[in-house]
């Protein structure tokens, strides 16, 4: 048995040294075509750069090379190549031979700080989620009163209600009638004055909105990360407002940082010629209109009502114009494509602008507290005279520069976020900081195991070497168990490794120590044995499970590397009572069994 | 190493109890006085580590940063003289998420030889309180969870001699980083809680070695039971803590820079976690007036542990 479990650990813990190849990977949403792999083939083989092999598996195209530069090299080569066809990305492939492989055994998954990379926790804004919902709901009631035909005065949102006033005492029944069967989710107060209704979101209501926020903002964020190009990125939902994003080899934070934080979106909006825009500047802003600014600060007055939202784009990409200048093309759904035909069939001849919106969140302190900033940015990038009616595919210009242009598509197919996001930790770990953690961490386990293995060989002598052979079993169990269970192992993970080493031939301590009391009081070493065994054992269990439920308790409480290093410890401790017990008594009896001893070596 | 001791612990047990006394006012002191220097783990703000082909040039850089409006950057080597470490406060009126970008940006702006980045960690404020409660909060769980398990398997006496022992040791490493001013993040947390796990263990053998002595030695004084058990225990207490010292030192002096501060803890915490087992623990419990009796009563209970497999 016992060997059995050291024979799987130990080809579970072989992956581990075999090393990792940088690659690229590229991939799309539908499968690549054989014709699309051959022109990836021949672009490197043009390149002049030479790698090592080339596989086309499951329609994704993984090629390794030597070393990080020829990596980076064809990398940039095949993203200006594929465009928006597909997603280049870096990655490190396993250089684990196939059969292993194929019994499922993969090397230990290395953190962040090992392989370098960005980690992001962001925070998702559940006010302005509720807020957007609220100012969601205040529309849709308009309408529906409208569509009713319910005289009210005006439909209003203060901080803590959605404000309906009519006229007709009589239409209260009517708006009871239909906030009972449509709008289910608000609470109704009547307050003190007459002719007003009070609305509030329920508090399941306002709970389902901001589930749905983090749930939407996850699977923007992953479209996000896919556009960016990242080899097994992880995305995660942490607590009830939170979002941990990790992107393993990324190093252009501040790109990684635009593209995931902003709330960028265009809003095609008409322009409003007939009133004059230098009284709206003045103040007087006329109903029905709003004033915009655009990028050289100069006044635009617009229709209030949007044509188009950046939520009816499905489908974006950017590239130049006729005349050079960076341009998105964009592609709208059935809803948007019918609403823009028709806008712009009924006004040819008349300037429509489009306007860039981005959410900006920013956390300040001030006066000691801690204070966030939300900032709407709005601005018109562009107005141009519709030329002739169009609906479903147009392109819009005005855009800075073509990076711009491309963050920009980038964001729109991604979709929106529901809610605003706010960045509140971000580790990064360039590529060779991983490496010589890698490097330090390893170098540091050898010295410390070898210096353990030498005490214990000295003081304990033939015992001591069995202790040590069952030590080096642990490690390799702790290591197979990490590979299995494919724990993200960091550099205090290591730490862990490392202490378990010192900590795991507790048992054995034990054990022998009891042995030696054992033949001082003069008992035959057959059964000094197995009295050291047998009275070390209740011993060993208590302080072990002590030892065991604080790192449980760390485990529970940590966050990212310190979890790491809980894991490692967890395991360690329970493999270490495995291997120091069961373990040395199997080659004790090995070395020691069926046979008349005069005298042991401890 | 040490063969049949007959050390008087217990009988000295004032020497014991006055060096510790000493000791943990002069941590407690200092806690309140200098207090910790709180990473940003905890206080929230900005830390870039950046790498230079040559030694770098703090003054030139400090400068810079200066110039650049940073005024608050502290600016300092970390493990060798090429690697440069720049530490930014949370500040009033600045935004703090993408200060490290420009940061690097003004640092490599007027250079030939650009540094390279080779870590970045922001902490927002938020999540500072969050990280510095989840710490809070897993000390408090582990003491509690200790006090019942022990309470359950031992006697309450005991488990608190064993909290008083392990407070004892978390609170004298805060000190020993407070007076030296080290850094407390969370690598060094979660190090004070792997060292409470193992001054328990070190603690826990010896109080086992007590009560079964208690049932094998019912005519013995309760002060002379607990000497034995010390000192038939001593060996293995010296053994295990020079094994990790070892493994503790390697990874002090080969384990780099990022994770010095653990090891730190560790290392005093291993010192004082084997010491305080010896000298705090069982003193501890026999002031609570622990005795015979109270251990009797579930003299069945180690018959009925499980057999090993």
């Amino acid at each position: 048995m016992i060997l059995g479990v050291f024979l799987i650990s130990l080809i579970y813990s072989l992956p581990n040294l075999f090393g990792e190849d940088p690659s690229v990977q590229v991939s799309s949403t539908s499968s690549l075509t054989q014709e699309q792999a051959s022109k990836v083939e021949s672009t490197i083989k043009t390149s002049g750069v030479t790698s090592k092999a080339f596989e086309f598996k499951d329609g994704r195209i993984l090629v390794r090379f030597k070393n990080t530069d020829d990596q980076l090299k064809i990398a940039d080569l095949l993203r200006d190549q594929m465009g928006s066809d597909a997603t280049v990305a870096l990655n490190l492939a396993p250089t684990t031979p196939t059969w292993l492989q194929n019994i499922g055994a993969d090397a230990m998954y290395l953190g962040l700080d090992l392989r370098g990379g960005v980690h992001f926790l962001l925070e998702v804004d559940m006010d302005a989620a509720v807020k957007q919902a609220e100012e969601r709901y205040s529309e849709d009631l308009r309408l529906a009163m409208r569509d009713k035909k319910i005289r009210y005065l005006s439909v209003s949102k203060d901080t803590d209600y959605i404000k309906i006033k009519f006229k007709a005492i009589e239409d209260k029944s009517a708006i009871f009638d239909m906030l009972n069967k449509d709008f289910k989710g608000l609470q109704v107060t009547e307050p003190p004055e007459q002719g007003q209704l009070w609305l509030k979101m329920s508090e399941a209501d306002a709970r389902e909105v901001k589930k749905f926020a983090v749930a939407q903002n996850m699977t923007t964020l992953r479209n996000r990360v896919n556009e960016l190009g990242v080899a097994e990125p992880v995305i995660q939902q942490q607590g009830d407002n939170r979002i941990v994003v990790q992107l393993p080899g990324v190093q252009d934070t501040t790109r990684a940082k635009e593209i995931l934080g902003t709330t960028a979106t265009l809003e095609y909006r008409l322009v409003d010629v007939e009133h004059d825009v230098q009284k709206a500047v003045e103040g007087h802003v006329p109903v029905g209109s709003k004033l915009y600014f655009d990028k050289n600060k100069s006044p635009v007055l617009l229709d209030k009502r949007v044509i188009v939202t950046g939520d009816q784009i499905v489908d974006a990409s950017s590239g130049m114009d006729q005349d050079g200048r960076a341009a998105v093309f964009i592609s709208l759904n059935g809803v948007g494509a019918a609403k823009m035909g028709k806008l712009t069939q009924a006004n040819i001849g008349k300037p429509m602008a489009v306007v860039f919106i981005e959410n900006k969140v920013e956390t300040k302190v001030e006066n000691g507290q801690k204070v966030r900033h939300k900032e709407k940015v709005e601005k018109v990038i562009s107005v141009a005279t519709i030329q002739g009616a169009f609906s479903k595919r147009f392109q819009t210009t005005g855009l800075d520069s073509p990076q711009e242009a491309r963050n920009l598509s980038l964001l729109l197919r991604a979709g929106a976020l529901a809610a605003p996001v706010d960045i509140v930790e971000e580790r990064t770990v360039g590529p060779s900081l991983g490496q010589d953690n890698i490097n330090k961490g390893v170098l540091s386990f050898v010295v410390g195991f070898v210096l353990v293995v030498l005490l214990m060989a000295g003081y304990y002598k033939v015992f001591g070497i069995i202790a040590d052979v069952a030590l080096a079993f642990n490690v390799v169990i702790v290591v197979a168990i990490l590979s299995m269970l494919q724990a993200t192992l960091t550099l205090p993970g290591i730490a862990g490794i490392i202490l378990t080493v010192g900590m795991s031939v507790d048992a054995n301590v034990l054990i022998f120590e009891r042995i030696r009391e054992e033949l001082r009081n003069g008992v035959s070493p057959q059964s000094a044995i197995y009295m050291g065994y047998d009275r070390a054992w209740g011993t060993i269990l208590d302080s072990h499970a002590t030892n065991l439920v604080v790192a449980v308790v760390l485990f529970a409480f940590g966050t990212g590397s310190v979890k790491g290093f809980a894991v490692t410890l967890i395991i360690g401790i329970l493999s270490s009572m495995f291997t120091a017990i069961a373990g040395t008594r199997m080659v004790i009896n090995w070395v020691y069994g069926n046979r008349r001893v005069e005298k042991l070596s401890i | 190493m040490m063969k049949n001791t007959h050390i008087n612990f217990i009988g000295n047990r004032k020497i014991a109890m006055t060096f510790s006394g000493i000791l943990m006012v002069i941590a407690i002191a200092s806690l309140a006085i200098r207090g910790l220097q709180m990473g940003i783990d905890f206080t929230g703000g900005t830390l870039i580590e950046v790498g230079y082909e040559q030694t770098a040039d703090l003054t030139a850089l400090r400068k810079t940063l200066g110039d650049s409006g940073f005024k608050n950057a502290t600016v300092q080597n970390f493990g060798t003289s090429k690697d440069v470490l720049i530490r930014l406060k949370l500040e009033e009126g600045v935004s703090s998420a993408d200060l490290s970008t420009k940061v690097l940006e003004a640092i490599n702006k007027n250079t030939s030889v650009p540094a390279k980045l080779r870590r970045v960690e922001f902490v927002g404020p938020q999540v500072g309180d969050d990280l510095a409660q989840d710490g809070f909060l897993a000390l408090l769980y582990s003491t509690l969870a200790i006090l019942i398990y022990i309470s359950l398997r031992f006697e309450w006496k005991f488990s608190v001699g064993a909290i008083i022992a392990t407070f004892h040791d978390a609170i004298v490493t805060l000190g020993v980083f407070s007076v030296l001013g080290l850094e407390f993040d969370l690598t060094v947390l979660a190090a004070i809680l792997a060292l409470i796990g193992y001054s328990l263990n070190d603690t826990i053998v010896i109080y086992d070695r007590i009560r079964e002595n208690f049932r094998n030695m019912r005519k013995t004084s309760t002060e002379d039971i607990m000497n034995i058990a010390i000192n038939d225990t001593l060996s293995r207490t010296i053994m295990i803590s020079m094994t990790v010292f070892l493994v503790l030192i390697s990874l002090f002096f080969l384990g780099g820079e990022v994770i010095h501060n653990f090891s730190i803890a560790l290392l005093f915490g291993v010192v004082f976690g084997t010491y305080s087992s010896i000298f705090i623990a069982s003193p501890a419990a026999l002031m609570l007036g622990i005795s015979a009796e109270d251990l009797i009563v579930p003299v069945k209970e180690g018959a009925e542990l499980d057999r090993m497999p």
